[in-house]
C-alpha cells in the first residue's frame, strides 16, 4: 500500500537529497538559453513567434479542448501550462522544419501507412494546412470559425479529424494531408507541451508534473531507489532550477 | 580531384564501441591507427547534468541518434511491395556521433548462450525435418563458447559489469542464471538494487518455478576502474539513460570506458564530420587502398590504408561493403551472393499493468534496472511440438518514468478530462512484464540498395526487407500465454497486451529495437557468409568488419556483449596472424 515515510526517514532522505538542484541554464542543442532564465510569459500576452493571429485563435481553442482547465476539473489545462507557447516555439526548433527527417522525393503517399510518414510536409506546414482546412470545414459546416463553436461542437469536429471522418482532400484537392495525420501531430505536440521539461514553453510552473507526481531534473535517487511502494516526498525541479 | 590524407597502417570507419575497442588492441599492436567518425564529436562534457535530464530533446526529438536526412533506410516487408523510405525513425534508433549507439544505449550487457551461437547444429540434432520453415536460412557463428568467453570476460570488465553470477567455471551460482554458459569469473561487480516491480516479477517468476535473476547490467553498482584505467562512479538511478547520454559518468560507453584512455595514444587519431562514402579498393579488387569520405567542408578527401576496419552502424557497414563492391551482393531468387544475406531483427511484446494502489516510482531506476529469466531460451525448453526454433528473454525492466513516454491504459480517452484524469490516476502505478524474442533468418529477409532514393551525396539508401516470419509469430504466442501466467499471478487492477501475432507484420511507426543485426554475416563458408570467422572479408581480405552485422540470426536478449566479444576475437586473430602475414585468414576451399 501507498504509504508516506515516517517523518524521521522523511527528515534523512531530504537532507541527503536536496544537494542536487540544477541551477544552469541549458547549453547547446536548443536556442532557449535567453528564454530559460525569465519567468514564463502569462498566455493573454504571449506573441507567437511562427504562428499567425488566426492560426493561434484556432491552437487556443483546440488545445482547451484537448486538455481542459482547472474548470473542468482536476489539474492544469493545456493552457494554464503555457503549451500553446510550446508549440509556437517548437515550430522554431530544428523540430518544426523537419531537420533531422528525409524530405527528398518522390513522395509516395498511397504505400501502406505501416511504412510511416511519407508527406514532403514539415511539421510547420502540417499545421499551417491542417488548421486552414479544419476552418474551412467549420465555415462550410456551421458557418463560423472553430474558435467561436461551443465546446461540444469543437469536440465533435476534433472527433472528426481524429478518426479521419473530415475529409481534406474533399474540401481541398491540392493537399494530400489527412485530417488524422493533423489531428495526430497536434495531439501528440500538445502533450508533449505540457509534460516537458518548462524551459521549452510549456509545463508551466511544472504544474503537470505536480499533478502527476514526476520530480522533474532531479536526476538522482540513489538514497530513494530501495524504498518500495512509498510515494516520492519531494516536488519537482526544472533545468532551469525552478523547485515545484 | 579528391584531396589525399598521409597514409595510416589502419583507418577505423566509426567510433563507437567497435571502433573504439579495435582502436586499443590496433595501437596496442604499434599500428597507427585513425578513426573516422561521420557525426559529431562527444565527450561526458556534452552530458553533464542537467542537460541530459530532458525528455523533449533526448528522448522525444532523438537528439542522440543518427539523422534520417542524412542516411534514411528504405524499407518493405517482401519483395513485390515498393520499399518507402523511413523519412523519420521509428522503430530502431541508431546512433550518431562519437560513441554511436553506445553512448546512448540503455546498459544491459548480456552473454548468448553456447547453443546461441551453434544454432543450427543445434537445429540439427533437435528438430525433425519439416518442423522448421523451409526458407529458414540459420547458421553457426562459427566461433565457439571457449573461444569467446575470455573476450566476454574482458569486456565485462572494460563495462565494470553488474550482475549476479549463475555459473561459475561449471558450478550453478545461487541467484544468478543457472542457463548461462560457464564464467571463467564471477560479475565485476554486484547487482543494481532492485525495485517494486522487479521485486514482484520475481517473486512471481520463482512461483512458476521459473529462475530469474537481475538484468546484467552496464550501469555500474560500485565504483569501478577498468583495465584501461578508466574509472566509472555508482549508479544513482537517475532515470535518463535509454536514449540518454549519462549524467554521472556510471554507464559504460565508449567515452566512459576507452576513448580518453584511447585519445592519450599517440599513434591514435580521430576525425569527426568524415563521412566515408566508399572503401577504395585496388585494380585486382583483392585489397583495398583505403577510404575516401566527405569532410564537414563537403570535400572529397581520400584516406590510404594498409587495412580498413568497418566499425559502422550494422546496417551502415553493409551498405558501405554493397556501396564498394566488396563481396556479392545477395539475390534472394537465386540465393547467391552473401552481401545483403541473413537480415535479422528482434521481437518484442509484453502487457502492461496497472495498479490502482502500488507506487512504482518508474523514475528511480537505472537504465538496466529489472529481472530476467532465460527458461525460454533454445536448449531450455522443447519447442518443438509448437513449431518453432528461438527463444525469449523474458522480463520486467523499468528503464525510466519519464512522462511523455508513460503509457495509460488502452480504454482511457487520449484527449480531453478523462485524458487528463488517467494521466493523474495511472502515473507511477504502472510496471511492464515483457519478452525479447529472437529472429531467425529468412530467404527474403535482406538489405540491398535502393533503386530510388540517394543520400545528400548521390549514393542509393540502403534498402531493407524484413517482415515478421510464421517461426517469430509462434514464438511470440508461445510467451505470450507465458507472460499472461505471471500477470495473473500478480493480480493488477487492469492490463493490456501487445505482441505480434499471426498476421501482423512489420510496422516502421513504433519503435521495437535497436538490434538489427546481420547482412554482412560470419561463417566458415563463404557460399553464406559475408565475413569469415575472424570477422575479415572473404573477398578483400584487408577488410575486418565488426559489428551485429555478423549475426547470421538474431538470438534472444541485446547484442553488445556479444558484438564487443567478436571484435576483440577479430583482433586478437589480427595481432596474431595477419600482421604478420597480411593475406586471408582462412582458406575458400
Amino acid at each position: 500500500m501507498a504509504s508516506q515515510p515516517d517523518n524521521v526517514s522523511r527528515r534523512a532522505f531530504l537532507r541527503g537529497s536536496v544537494t542536487l538542484i540544477p541551477a544552469v541554464g541549458l547549453a547547446g542543442g536548443v536556442s532557449l538559453t535567453a528564454q530559460a532564465n525569465e519567468p514564463a510569459p502569462n498566455l493573454s500576452e504571449y506573441q507567437p513567434v511562427f504562428f499567425s493571429e488566426d492560426e493561434w485563435s484556432f491552437l487556443l481553442a483546440a488545445c482547451d479542448r484537448l486538455i481542459p482547465g482547472e474548470s473542468a476539473g482536476q489539474g492544469p489545462g493545456a493552457l494554464d501550462t503555457n503549451v500553446p507557447v510550446f508549440l509556437d516555439r517548437q515550430m522554431d526548433a530544428p523540430y518544426g522544419h523537419a531537420d533531422r527527417w528525409y524530405m527528398e522525393g518522390p513522395f509516395v503517399t498511397d504505400g501502406s501507412p505501416d511504412l510511416g510518414f511519407q508527406y514532403p510536409y514539415t511539421p510547420r506546414e502540417v499545421y499551417q494546412k491542417g488548421i486552414a482546412m479544419t476552418q474551412q470545414y467549420c465555415k462550410q459546416q456551421y458557418g463560423k470559425r472553430f474558435e467561436q463553436l461551443d465546446g461540444n461542437t469543437q469536440d465533435s469536429v476534433l472527433q472528426g479529424l481524429e478518426a479521419n471522418d473530415i475529409d481534406f482532400a474533399a474540401l481541398n484537392g491540392i493537399h494530400k494531408l489527412q485530417a488524422a495525420d493533423f489531428f495526430s501531430q497536434l495531439l501528440q505536440n500538445t502533450k508533449e507541451g505540457y509534460l516537458a521539461d518548462p524551459i521549452h514553453g510549456g509545463n508551466k510552473h511544472m504544474a503537470a508534473w505536480k499533478m502527476i507526481g514526476f520530480p522533474g531534473a532531479r536526476a538522482s535517487y540513489r538514497d530513494w531507489v530501495g524504498q518500495h511502494d512509498v510515494e516520492y516526498p519531494l516536488g519537482p525541479v526544472s533545468l532551469t532550477g525552478e523547485r515545484g | 580531384m579528391a584531396k589525399q590524407q598521409p597514409r595510416v597502417d589502419a583507418v577505423i570507419v566509426g567510433l563507437g564501441w567497435t571502433g573504439s575497442i579495435m582502436g586499443m588492441e590496433l595501437t596496442d599492436a604499434g599500428l597507427n591507427v585513425l578513426a573516422l567518425e561521420r557525426g559529431a564529436d562527444r565527450t561526458n562534457a556534452d552530458f553533464a547534468y542537467p542537460k541530459a535530464a530532458d525528455e523533449i530533446q533526448y528522448g522525444v526529438r532523438h537528439t542522440m541518434m543518427q539523422k534520417p536526412k542524412q542516411s534514411a533506410v528504405t524499407i518493405r516487408r517482401n519483395l513485390d511491395e515498393r520499399a518507402l523510405p523511413q523519412r523519420k525513425l521509428g522503430a530502431f534508433l541508431p546512433g550518431d556521433g562519437v560513441g554511436g549507439a553506445g553512448a546512448h544505449w540503455t546498459g544491459v550487457l548480456i552473454r548468448p548462450t553456447p547453443t546461441d551461437l551453434q544454432l543450427k547444429s543445434f537445429a540439427d540434432q533437435a528438430f525433425e525435418p519439416g518442423v522448421l520453415q523451409e526458407d529458414m536460412q540459420i547458421q553457426d557463428f562459427g566461433v565457439t563458447w571457449d573461444e569467446l568467453e575470455p573476450h566476454f570476460t574482458f569486456f565485462e570488465k572494460v563495462c565494470g559489469q553488474s550482475g549476479t553470477t549463475g555459473n561459475l567455471r561449471g558450478e550453478i551460482q545461487e541467484g544468478g542464471d543457472p542457463f548461462e554458459g560457464p564464467r571463467s569469473e564471477p560479475y565485476p561487480l554486484p547487482a543494481l538494487q532492485d525495485t517494486q516491480s522487479t521485486d514482484m516479477f520475481d517473486k512471481a517468476a520463482r512461483q512458476l518455478g521459473y529462475h530469474p535473476f537481475p538484468n546484467p547490467s552496464a550501469n555500474v553498482s560500485r565504483a569501478w576502474t577498468n583495465p584501461y584505467g578508466m574509472q566509472l562512479g555508482p549508479c544513482n538511478y537517475c532515470g535518463f539513460c535509454s536514449r540518454y547520454g549519462c549524467v554521472n559518468y556510471s554507464k559504460a560507453s565508449p567515452q566512459t570506458c576507452i576513448l580518453n584512455a584511447l585519445k592519450q595514444r599517440s599513434n591514435f587519431a580521430y576525425r569527426t564530420h568524415a563521412n566515408v562514402t566508399r572503401v577504395e579498393l585496388a585494380p585486382d579488387g583483392k585489397t583495398a587502398t583505403g577510404v575516401t569520405y566527405i569532410d564537414e567542408n563537403g570535400d572529397e578527401v581520400f584516406q590510404p590504408a594498409d587495412m580498413v576496419v568497418l566499425a559502422s552502424y550494422a546496417l551502415n557497414n553493409v551498405r558501405l561493403m554493397l556501396n564498394s563492391g566488396i563481396g556479392q551482393m545477395y539475390d534472394p531468387v537465386s540465393r547467391t551472393g552473401t552481401v545483403g544475406r541473413n537480415y535479422a531483427y528482434q521481437i518484442g511484446g509484453g502487457i502492461h499493468l496497472y495498479f490502482d494502489d502500488i507506487e512504482f516510482n518508474p523514475f528511480a531506476t537505472a537504465g538496466a534496472t529489472g529481472r530476467m529469466f532465460n527458461d525460454f531460451s533454445p536448449g531450455n525448453f522443447d519447442s518443438a511440438p509448437y513449431g518453432f526454433i528461438g527463444g525469449a528473454k523474458m522480463h520486467a525492466s523499468q528503464a525510466s518514468g519519464t512522462p511523455i513516454k508513460t503509457p495509460l491504459p488502452n480504454h482511457t480517452p487520449s484527449w480531453g478530462q478523462g485524458y487528463k484524469d488517467a494521466l493523474k490516476k495511472y502515473y507511477g502505478h504502472h510496471m511492464e512484464i515483457s519478452m525479447a524474442g529472437s529472429v531467425m533468418s529468412y530467404r527474403t529477409n535482406m538489405l540491398d540498395l535502393d533503386p530510388t532514393w540517394k543520400d545528400p551525396y548521390g549514393l542509393p539508401l540502403l534498402r531493407m526487407t524484413f517482415d515478421w516470419k510464421e517461426n517469430e509469430l509462434k514464438l511470440s504466442r508461445f510467451m505470450r500465454d507465458r507472460l499472461r501466467e505471471i500477470a495473473k499471478v500478480l493480480k493488477p487492477d487492469h492490463m493490456d497486451e501487445s505482441f505480434q501475432l499471426s498476421g501482423d507484420h512489420f510496422k516502421v511507426t513504433n519503435y521495437v529495437s535497436t538490434h538489427n543485426v546481420g547482412g554482412a554475416v560470419m561463417g566458415t563458408d563463404p557460399s553464406n557468409s559475408a565475413l569469415n570467422r575472424y570477422l575479415q572479408s572473404w573477398d578483400v581480405h584487408n577488410v575486418f568488419v565488426p559489428g551485429g552485422n555478423a549475426f547470421p540470426q538474431n538470438f534472444q536478449a541485446n547484442p553488445t556483449d556479444l558484438i564487443a566479444a567478436l571484435t576483440y576475437w577479430s583482433a586478437k586473430k589480427i595481432k596474431e596472424t595477419y600482421l604478420k602475414k597480411p593475406g586471408p585468414l582462412m582458406s575458400r576451399a
